[in-house]
């Protein structure tokens, strides 16, 4: 099998294995934000370092057929979205801006403390999307040397 | 108040780094060094003695905490200089492709 | 109401990345769309705030426990300045914009921009200023760099390094702050100011707060980014860049926290009109031996910015309206003459000043706006840089300041030849014969625009400065009982 790209075989067979670890590490930071420390920026990063774990071990080409610069691009537009949508439920729902409108449970569960929860989330998609767009442009920069304006 | 000067001294570091140094990419770095130091700084301030996290738990028993309101601002603070150094960085690597160095002392085409 | 200011520009930057990947043109409606209601909302609350200052608690948490923001006669200045100028750049940017590769990006910068700009002028809280200054300097950071050329990166590199060394003492300034007072509302900080004493802390916070400020507004000696960042900028970026940012996050922000939060003082006072005084005459001397065009209006930006400074580091009433309608003034003017600057250099490719000539008989529009212009900054009467400068020179004099009269005249003497060098290689004379046709339509709205207010405001400066300067000068004149009002 030809290596032309990424790391040795020894680095891809662990990578398969621990991606998914990582990934679910970081939904974990995201989702206990209310509880534990962490929250919508540290889990956006985690996932973030996963992908480009991918890239580093498989190559850019491997990495980018599966998510793609337009798809990032439009989960990063989609999660600004999300938390300005979330932002503006207050507005609407009560007049007044950033209210927190969405039903308080009872303390330490998950289902708690009404707006951070669906905030978290959308800033989790907005900065792993946004990091990962980060990596590829300044990877994409050094090798595509002789073309401008990308 | 010793912790407060080693966060000084720090800045001084970072500043003295920045100011000193010829190479752009060391030049971030120096900048990122001060920026550690300011977040440090901020955060230092908001130290109780004897004090725990602040996260209540279902079995934390102690209601005595440090400050949770710089911990939040210093959060905001490092999102900040994230966004600030990856743009420095995109143009160090846009100067090196349209310069050619990352030395200084030659990217002088504008003066006066 | 008061959010929309904010919401409405981030809202748009957050949909033209996703709405121009289906259809190229979205990306401009929307941003026009952005900056006209802007502009129109500024207008709506300009009729508001005649008499109190409008309060609003964002999330519904009362100050001091949360983040309020804050309209008073002060702000409203500042919006009218920042949407007009908004809304006539992106009206220039319509032709301007197809040199360039990417018109989606242009615009989502420049949404990000208003949005920073206006969230610094109505935030009353200290952190949350520090949040939409970074905003702002950010993209300026990215907009300075836009045409990726030689120059233009190198410029930003120092713009960058720079601001950000600013930004990072104005968060050490608010640090001490806070460490002290505990509270970050500025209202709070205020009325805990004057009870406690904490004259070595205060003292120190102020100088990181003028050093900061001071190089976000281009005072000398913190001037050394100007003139690198602006003439690499892309035109209508420019005359965003000098005429509303390094008002905004520069100015407004000093006269802020200096006359409303630490209280205006002999001190202050000294340090303002020194640091005025030396932008006036550092500028303008370095403004005449300059050959390039933008980089000449570039440095006459520090010396009449120095001007603004020192109306307001008089202190008393005159002098604050002069600074104040100085400020409004330049900001039209400038922008005037950057726009043209960008003309010209769109139609003939340069900026040198050496190489052009006789661009008035093909450029007429653009020669007469910059004629109109010209006469404005060096104080020319009937034109509205006149009368500020005038009610600046006087209220000099009256408050004992007779060197500082004296060198305003002389500035404004040597800004006036300075001007007439530009007038006369650039458009009057007859020799070089380039082949220059007039620019595209949008371009000429926007510069015909200005210069109707630049006209507008000079005949009627009377009724100008009782509508919407007066207010601002007594929110600055009531310095810390701006507070009382705020908690109430």
């Amino acid at each position: 099998m030809k290596n032309e790209q990424g790391m040795s075989i020894i680095v891809k067979r662990i990578t398969r294995i621990t991606v998914s670890l990582i990934f679910l590490f970081g939904v974990y930071i995201v989702l206990h934000g209310h509880l534990t420390p962490g929250g919508g920026f540290a889990g956006g990063v985690i996932i973030a370092l996963s992908f480009i774990h991918v890239v580093l071990a498989f190559g850019k080409d491997f990495a980018l057929r599966r998510l793609n610069e337009k798809l990032a691009s439009i989960f990063e537009s989609l999660g600004a979205v999300l938390f300005l949508t979330v932002s503006l439920l207050g507005l609407f729902l009560a007049g007044i801006f950033f209210l927190n409108v969405l039903p308080k449970g009872k303390p330490f569960n998950l289902l708690s403390s009404g707006i951070i929860l669906p905030s978290n989330i959308a800033i989790f998609i907005k900065v792993g999307a946004g990091l990962f767009m980060i990596f590829i442009a300044l990877a994409m920069l050094r090798i595509t040397e002789g073309k401008k304006g990308e | 108040m010793s912790l407060y000067f080693l966060c000084l001294i720090l800045l001084a570091i970072g500043i003295w780094c920045l100011l000193v140094k010829k190479n752009l990419v060391k030049k971030i770095i120096g900048l990122g060094i001060v920026e550690y130091a300011i977040n440090l700084f901020f955060i230092l301030l908001g130290y109780r003695f004897d004090a725990q996290a602040p996260i209540i738990a279902k079995d934390s028993n102690s209601m005595i905490m440090v400050d949770p309101l710089p911990q939040a601002l210093i959060l905001t603070s490092i999102v900040i200089g994230l966004g600030t150094t990856a743009l420095m960085v995109a143009l160090a690597v846009r100067i090196y492709e349209k310069y050619g160095t990352f030395d200084i002392s030659e990217i002088r085409k504008l003066r006066g | 109401m008061l959010p929309l200011f904010v919401v409405l520009p981030l809202g748009c930057a957050f949909f033209i990345p996703l709405f121009s990947k289906i259809k190229e043109e979205f990306a401009k409606i929307i941003g026009v769309f952005c900056a006209a209601g802007l502009f129109i909302l500024s207008y709506i609350v300009l009729f508001k705030v005649r008499s109190y200052p409008v309060v609003y608690a964002v999330g519904g948490w009362k100050p001091p426990f949360g983040i309020a923001l804050v309209l008073d006669g002060f702000s409203g200045l500042l919006l009218v300045v920042v949407n007009l100028i908004g809304f006539v750049s992106i009206i220039y940017s319509f032709s301007y914009i197809k040199r360039y590769s990417n018109p989606s990006l242009y615009y989502t910068l420049f949404s990000l921009l208003l949005a920073g700009l206006n969230g610094v002028v109505i935030t009353g809280d200290l952190f949350n200023l520090f949040v939409f200054l970074e905003i702002t300097s950010i993209a300026s950071y990215a907009l300075v760099a836009f045409g990726t050329e030689k120059e233009e990166l190198e410029a930003a590199f120092k713009y960058l390094v720079l601001g950000n060394v600013a930004s990072i003492f104005i968060l050490l300034a608010i640090a001490l702050i806070w460490a002290r007072i505990s509270s970050l509302n500025m209202a709070d900080i205020a009325l805990s100011l004057e009870i406690g004493s904490y004259k070595k802390l205060i003292s120190f916070a102020l100088g990181l707060f003028i050093v900061g400020f001071g190089l976000k507004s281009a005072l000398v000696p913190f001037h050394g980014w100007l003139a690198d960042a602006h003439p690499a900028a892309p035109a209508p970026i420019s005359a965003m860049l000098s005429g509303v940012v390094i008002k905004t996050i520069g100015v407004y922000a000093l006269a802020r926290v200096l006359f409303n939060i630490i209280g205006f003082n002999p001190l202050i006072s000294d340090i303002l009109m020194g640091l005025g005084i030396l932008s006036m005459l550092v500028g303008v001397l370095l403004a005449i031996g300059q050959w390039d065009f933008k980089r000449l209006l570039a440095y006459h930006s520090v010396s009449q910015i120095g001007y603004v400074v020192f109306g307001l580091g008089l202190g008393n009433p005159l002098g604050i309206i002069g600074g104040l309608f100085h400020l409004f003034n330049h900001s039209i003017f400038k922008s005037l003459l950057f726009l043209n600057s960008g003309a010209v250099e769109y139609a003939t490719g340069t900026r040198d000043l050496n190489r052009m000539g006789g661009l008035s008989d093909n450029m007429p529009v653009t020669a007469n706006t910059s004629l109109i212009a010209s006469l404005s900054i060096a104080g020319v009467p009937p034109f509205c840089g006149f009368f500020s400068k005038l009610l600046i020179i006087i209220a000099s004099f009256q408050k004992g300041a007779i060197i500082g009269g004296i060198i305003c005249v002389l500035v404004s003497m040597i800004t006036l030849a300075s001007f007439l060098k530009v007038q006369k290689y650039a458009f009057r004379r007859k020799e070089p014969k380039m082949e220059a046709k007039e620019v595209a339509f949008s371009m000429k709205v926007a510069m015909v625009i200005l210069a109707i207010i630049c006209v507008v405001a000079g005949l009627g400066f009377n009724h100008f400065v009782n509508f919407i300067i007066k207010p601002a000068v007594d929110v600055l004149l009531a310095g810390k009982n701006y507070a009382i009002s705020i908690l109430r």
